[in-house]
C-alpha cells in the first residue's frame, strides 16, 4: 500500500487513490487549512492558505524536501510523499495569508450570518494574529443585494476564493457568477440582468467559506450556534440527497446538503433546499378527528385511535376486496410496513395500493451547456419523480401483495362502488387529490386519512390522523438507486400531530415504543428485498439494497 | 566597443525599413530559407549551441525550452509570441516591431519550423498601435509573397501567423496569463505543472517566446551559432546555475539621462557605461542615485553598484532579482526614493491580477503604507512592516502562482535595504510631498 508521511505520521492510502496533500493529511488526522479548494470543483490554488512543505522519502530512507512551499491542494501524493504542515515556515505562511485575507475583511462577525461556521473565523483563531496591522482605511466595496432571488452578496466580506464562480461554471454549467475588476478591487458579480437563479444556485451559499454569499431565506433568522442539526434525507425527489435539518426550538430554519458520494455528491437543489415551508405552514393538520354524519365525535388521540381500531376490526366480515389501504410514496419504509401489516392482520382480504407518484417533467441534468442542454459528464440530477420513497414503499407492498395497485385504479374502483373502505396514508406536500377526485370519495362507507396537510379528502374523512413531516420523524427512505438512508427526527411537529410511525404503532396495538432501528431489523427479516436493513442503524451514508450497487461505484447525482 | 556593429537594430531608421522589399534587399528571409533546408532538430540544435537565452526577462535558454515539447506530438503545437511588453521603461520589442517587423516575423517562421508548429500567435500589447499596423502590414506582405500560408517554398511546411491585440494588462506578459488571455479568458496565470510546453494554448503544447528572442533566432540562422557566442559573458564559475549570457542585447535607457533610447550592445555592459557612453550621462549635470537594472521588478542598483555588468548573472550578485528586460531607468540624486518606491508599489497594486491572496492584498497594502509615508504620517516601524510584507508575499518561493508577487516585493525590499537611511530621514522629518487629499485619492 502506498504510504504518505504527514508530520512524521505514516498514513496508508489506497493503491489507486488520487489524493492531494489536504486529503492525505485529513487521513492522518491533521487539518491543512484551505479556502479555495473543494473536492468537487477544479483546483485553482489561489487562496494560498494550504501552503505546506512537501518532500519525498527516497528508497534509501533519506528525505529530500523541496525548498519552496507548495499548495497542498495542487500537490498530488504518492508512495513516499512527505508532507509537513506544522513547521515554522508553514505556520508563518499561514499567518501571513490570514493577515492578508483579513486586511480588508470588515470583521462584522456580530452581524454576519456565517459567524460560528466561518472558515475565516476558525482559522484566524487557530493560525492568525489577534490584531490588524493595517492602519489605512479598508477597501469598501458595495454590497450586492440581488445576486439571485435567493442569494445576496456582502461584497466586502468576500475573500475571492472563486468557489461560487467555479460552481456555476462546472456543476450547474450556467456560469452566472464571475470576477470583475482586478487586484484588491476585485469583486464577485453577475452579468447585468443575468441573476444567479439556476436550480442549484443555493449551493454557492454553502460553498462560500465566509459570509459573503448569504441565503436570503436564512438571512438574520438565527445565529448558527443555536441551531441543532440532524442528519436527514431531502424528500423533494427520488435522488434522495443527504442533508442536515437545522432547527431551533422546533422551528425549522434551513436544510443543508451533506456530502454523500453514494447519494448525490456534495450538493442539493433549490427545490429541495427551499421546498420545506409546507412543514411549518398553517395548513398542517393539528388535531385528530373522528366524524360521523359530518359531526365531530372526538378530538382525543386515544379515543380516535381505539375507535378506529375497533371499526377496522369489524370490517373483517365485509365483502372481500372492499377494504383498500393506500400508502403514499412519501411514507417511510417503516410506516408502509406497519400499516400494510396491520391492514393484513385485521383483514386478510385488505388490498394495498401505492399512493399517487407525482412526476414533473423529465429528469433535470446538470451541468447545462450554453444552450441549456445537459452536457456530460452529469454532475447533478434533479429527478422528475418528486417522491422520496417509491422504491421503499413498493418493496413493502410487493411483499404483502403480489402487485402494486396504482392510485388511479383505486379511484376508479371507489367510483364504481367496489371499494367501500379506504385508508389513505398521505404525505405529498403538493396535495395528492384534487376536488374532482375527492368528490368520488363521497361514495365510500368509511374514509380514513392520515396526512400532514389538510386536503379535500381530509375534510370529508371519517377519521383524520394528523401525521408528521419528514423532518419530524425517524424512518427510512429508499432512493431511485436503491440506497436506503435514515431520516431522523430533528424537531417536534405542531401540537396535536404525531409521527406517523407512532400513530400506526399504536393503532396496530403493538407493545413498546416506535423505534426505527428495531423495526428495520424486523422488516429485514420479513422482506427479502429489504434484507440490507438488518443492520438497523443505516449510518451516515445509508445502505444499498442491491448487492450489485454495493460493489460498483454509484454514479453521482 | 567601438567596433561593435548592431545587427538586431541594423535596419532601424533606414528608409522604408518596414517593407518586405527593402528587407529582402538586405538579405531578409534567407535564414528562413536556410532553415527550411535543414531538419527541424538541427535548427533547434543551432539555437541551443548559440547559448541564446530568452530576452523576455527570465532568461531561460530558448533551445532548451523548445526541447521540452513532447516528442512526436501529432499536433497542433503552437508558438505564442509575447509582445505584451508591459514592464515599465521597456521598449526594445516596440522598436523591433515598429521599425523592422519582418526581422521578427522571419524569426517566428524559423522557430515555428524548428518546433513543428503550424500556427503562431503574436500577443501584442494593446497600446502598441504603430506596432500593430506595422506587423499587420508585414504579415499581409508575407502571405502575399508566399512566405506564410500553405506549402511554403514547396517544402510542405504550412504556417499561419495570427496577430492578436491584448486588452492592456501587465499580467498578460506572464506566459500562462498570456495563454489564458489568448483563449479569451481572464488573464489569470495558470498553476504549473503542466507547463505550457506540455499543455498550453487550447490545452496543446505551446512555446511562449519574446519578440527580441525571435529576432535573435533569425540572426543566429543567418550568421551561425558561433557568431552569436562570440559576444557576451561566459558562465560564472561561482554560479553553477548560470548558463552564460551570449549575444547582442537591446538595452533600453530611460529616466534622468540626457539621451534616452534603445541601444544594441553585447551582453555584459555595465550600467555606468550605458549611462555615460550611450545615454549621454545623467541629466542636468547631476549624479545617479539609483538605477533600475531591467524593469522595476528587478530592484535597484545603488550609485556604488553602477559597475555591475548587465548580463543574466550580474544584477543578481548585488541583490537585484536579475537582468529582467535590460531596461535601465536612471534616478538622479534629486529624486526621493520614497516617491520612486511609491510609484513602483502603485504600479504593482494596480497590475496584480488578484488571483493569489498574498499578491492581491500585499501589493495594495504596500501601496497604502507608502502612500501614508508620503503624506508625512509614516512611522519608522513601517519600514520593517514593508519588509515583512514583501518577504511574506514574495521572497519565500512558492507563495503565489506566478512571479508578479516576487517582482512586486523585490524593489520594496531592495530599496529599503539599500536606501534605508533616506527612508528613515523622510519619515523622521515628516516630509510631505503630497497633500493628504491627493494621497488618499491615489490609494483608492
Amino acid at each position: 500500500m502506498p504510504t504518505v508521511i504527514v508530520n512524521n505520521k505514516p498514513v496508508e492510502i489506497g493503491p489507486s487513490e488520487k489524493l492531494n496533500c489536504i486529503q492525505a493529511a485529513e487521513r492522518a488526522g491533521d487539518t491543512i487549512p484551505s479556502y479555495c479548494w473543494h473536492h468537487d470543483l477544479s483546483v485553482v490554488a489561489s487562496c494560498r492558505m494550504c501552503l505546506v512543505e512537501v518532500g519525498e522519502k527516497k528508497p534509501d530512507g533519506t528525505i529530500a524536501m523541496q525548498p519552496k512551499l507548495s499548495p497542498g491542494c495542487q500537490t498530488p501524493v504518492k508512495d513516499g510523499t512527505v508532507i509537513v504542515s506544522n513547521s515554522e515556515k508553514v505556520l508563518a505562511a499561514q499567518k501571513a495569508t490570514l493577515e492578508y485575507l483579513l486586511l480588508n475583511h470588515p470583521l462584522d462577525c456580530p452581524v454576519c450570518d456565517q459567524a460560528g461556521e466561518c472558515g475565516l473565523q476558525d482559522y484566524s483563531y487557530k493560525y492568525g494574529r489577534g490584531y490588524s496591522r493595517l492602519q489605512e482605511p479598508k477597501n469598501i466595496k458595495p454590497d450586492k443585494d440581488y445576486i439571485g432571488d435567493q442569494i445576496t452578496l456582502f461584497t466586502d466580506r468576500c475573500i475571492m476564493c472563486t468557489r461560487c464562480v467555479r460552481f456555476t461554471r462546472e456543476i450547474s454549467g450556467t456560469a452566472e457568477m464571475q470576477v470583475i475588476s482586478r487586484g484588491t478591487h476585485e469583486e464577485i458579480d453577475i452579468f447585468p440582468g443575468e441573476p444567479c437563479n439556476n436550480k442549484l444556485a443555493g449551493n454557492v451559499v454553502d460553498l462560500c467559506p465566509v459570509g459573503a454569499l448569504c441565503s436570503k431565506d436564512f438571512l438574520y433568522q438565527q445565529r448558527v450556534w443555536w441551531l441543532k442539526s440532524k442528519n436527514s434525507v431531502c424528500p423533494g425527489c427520488s435522488t434522495g440527497c443527504s442533508i442536515t435539518v437545522d432547527q431551533n426550538e422546533d422551528v425549522l430554519y434551513r436544510l443543508k446538503p451533506r456530502e454523500n458520494p453514494q447519494a448525490q455528491g456534495s450538493f442539493m437543489c433549490d427545490e429541495g433546499r427551499f421546498g420545506w415551508k409546507y412543514a411549518q405552514s398553517d395548513r398542517r393538520l393539528t388535531s385528530p378527528e373522528q366524524r360521523t354524519g359530518g359531526q365531530t365525535v372526538s378530538r382525543d388521540w386515544d379515543v380516535v385511535l381505539s375507535s378506529l381500531s375497533t371499526t377496522l376490526a369489524d370490517l373483517s366480515d365485509r365483502k372481500p376486496g372492499t377494504f383498500v389501504v393506500t400508502i403514499s410514496p412519501w411514507a417511510t419504509v417503516e410506516e408502509a410496513y406497519l400499516l400494510a401489516k396491520f391492514a393484513k392482520d385485521v383483514n386478510p382480504n385488505a388490498r394495498l395500493a401505492l399512493g399517487p407518484v407525482r412526476t414533473v417533467g423529465e429528469d433535470d441534468l446538470y451541468p447545462k451547456d450554453i444552450h441549456g442542454k445537459p452536457s456530460l459528464p452529469t454532475r447533478f440530477t434533479i429527478r422528475a419523480e418528486k417522491c422520496p420513497n417509491r422504491r421503499g414503499v413498493e418493496a413493502v407492498l410487493n411483499h404483502f401483495r403480489e402487485e402494486v395497485i396504482p392510485f388511479t385504479t383505486v379511484l376508479h374502483e371507489v367510483e364504481n362502488g367496489s371499494v367501500e373502505t379506504l385508508f389513505v396514508l398521505g404525505g405529498d406536500p403538493e396535495g395528492w387529490i384534487g376536488d374532482a377526485d375527492a368528490a368520488k370519495l363521497d361514495k365510500l362507507k368509511l374514509l380514513i386519512v392520515q396526512d400532514l396537510l389538510a386536503s379535500a379528502a381530509s375534510s370529508k374523512a371519517h377519521f383524520v390522523l394528523p401525521g408528521a413531516a419528514w423532518a419530524e420523524k425517524d424512518g427510512t427512505f429508499v432512493n431511485h438507486n436503491g440506497l436506503a438512508q435514515a431520516i431522523h427526527r430533528g424537531l417536534r411537529g405542531p401540537e396535536g400531530s404525531r409521527p406517523d410511525g407512532r400513530i400506526l404503532f399504536e393503532l396496530a396495538g403493538r407493545s413498546g415504543l416506535f423505534h426505527a432501528a428495531s423495526l428495520r431489523q424486523e422488516i429485514a427479516s420479513q422482506i427479502p428485498e429489504l434484507a440490507a436493513l438488518s443492520v438497523g442503524d443505516l449510518g451516515e451514508f445509508g445502505v444499498s439494497l442491491t448487492s450489485a450497487a454495493k460493489t460498483e461505484p454509484q454514479p453521482v447525482g | 566597443m567601438s567596433t561593435f556593429e548592431p545587427t538586431l537594430l541594423a535596419r532601424i531608421n533606414k528608409p522604408d525599413s518596414q517593407s518586405l522589399e527593402t528587407y529582402r534587399r538586405d538579405g531578409g528571409y534567407e535564414g528562413f530559407k536556410k532553415a527550411l533546408g535543414m531538419a527541424p532538430v538541427d535548427v533547434i540544435n543551432q539555437v541551443k549551441d548559440s547559448g541564446l537565452r530568452g530576452r523576455g526577462g527570465a532568461g531561460f535558454p530558448t533551445g532548451l525550452k523548445w526541447t521540452f515539447l513532447p516528442k512526436d506530438h501529432p499536433g497542433p503545437i503552437y508558438l505564442a509570441i509575447n509582445a505584451d511588453e508591459s514592464e515599465p521603461a521597456t521598449f526594445n520589442n516596440r522598436i523591433l516591431m515598429e521599425q523592422d517587423p519582418h526581422q521578427v516575423l522571419e524569426g517566428i517562421a524559423i522557430s515555428c519550423y524548428a518546433i513543428k508548429s503550424k500556427k503562431a500567435y503574436i500577443y501584442l500589447r494593446y497600446e502598441y498601435g504603430r506596432s500593430y499596423r506595422a506587423l499587420k502590414k508585414a504579415i499581409e506582405e508575407c502571405y502575399a509573397a508566399g512566405l506564410f500560408g500553405q506549402n511554403i517554398h514547396g517544402t510542405g511546411f504550412d504556417l499561419d501567423v495570427v496577430l492578436h491585440r491584448g486588452a492592456a494588462a501587465y499580467i498578460c506578459g506572464e506566459e500562462t496569463g498570456l495563454i489564458e488571455s489568448l483563449e479569451g479568458k481572464r488573464a489569470w496565470p495558470r498553476i504549473k505543472p503542466p507547463f505550457p510546453a506540455i499543455e498550453g494554448l487550447f490545452r496543446k503544447p505551446t512555446i511562449v517566446n519574446n519578440i527580441e528572442t525571435m529576432a535573435c533566432v533569425k540572426q543566429i540562422l543567418d550568421r551561425g551559432a558561433d557568431w552569436f557566442k562570440s559576444m557576451g559573458v561566459p558562465p560564472d564559475p561561482s554560479n553553477p546555475r548560470d548558463a552564460g549570457s551570449y549575444g547582442p542585447k537591446l538595452y533600453c535607457i530611460s529616466g534622468h539621462v540626457n539621451k534616452p533610447g534603445c541601444v544594441e550592445l553585447p551582453m555584459g555592459i555595465t550600467a555606468r557605461q550605458l549611462i555615460d557612453e550611450h545615454g549621454g550621462g545623467v541629466w542636468k549635470g547631476r549624479n545617479a542615485k539609483a538605477v533600475v537594472p531591467g524593469g522595476i521588478s528587478m530592484g535597484f542598483l545603488s550609485a556604488s553598484e553602477l559597475d555591475t555588468p548587465l548580463d543574466f548573472n550580474g544584477p543578481g550578485k548585488v541583490g537585484c532579482l536579475g537582468l529582467g528586460t535590460a531596461a535601465i531607468t536612471v534616478i538622479d540624486d534629486h529624486t526621493s526614493m520614497v516617491d520612486v518606491l511609491f510609484n513602483c508599489a502603485r504600479f504593482f497594486a494596480h497590475e496584480s491580477c488578484g488571483q493569489c491572496t498574498p499578491c492581491r492584498e500585499g501589493t495594495a497594502w504596500m501601496h497604502k503604507i507608502l502612500a501614508r509615508i508620503r503624506m508625512g504620517e509614516g512611522q519608522s516601524r513601517d519600514l520593517d512592516l514593508l519588509n515583512e510584507v514583501a518577504s511574506s508575499m514574495g521572497i519565500i518561493p512558492g507563495t503565489t502562482i506566478c512571479g508578479l508577487s516576487d517582482g512586486a516585493a523585490w524593489p520594496i525590499k531592495n530599496a529599503i535595504k539599500k536606501f534605508r537611511s533616506e527612508f528613515e530621514e523622510y519619515i523622521q522629518t515628516g516630509r510631505k510631498t503630497v497633500k493628504p487629499s491627493d494621497a488618499l485619492m491615489e490609494v483608492h
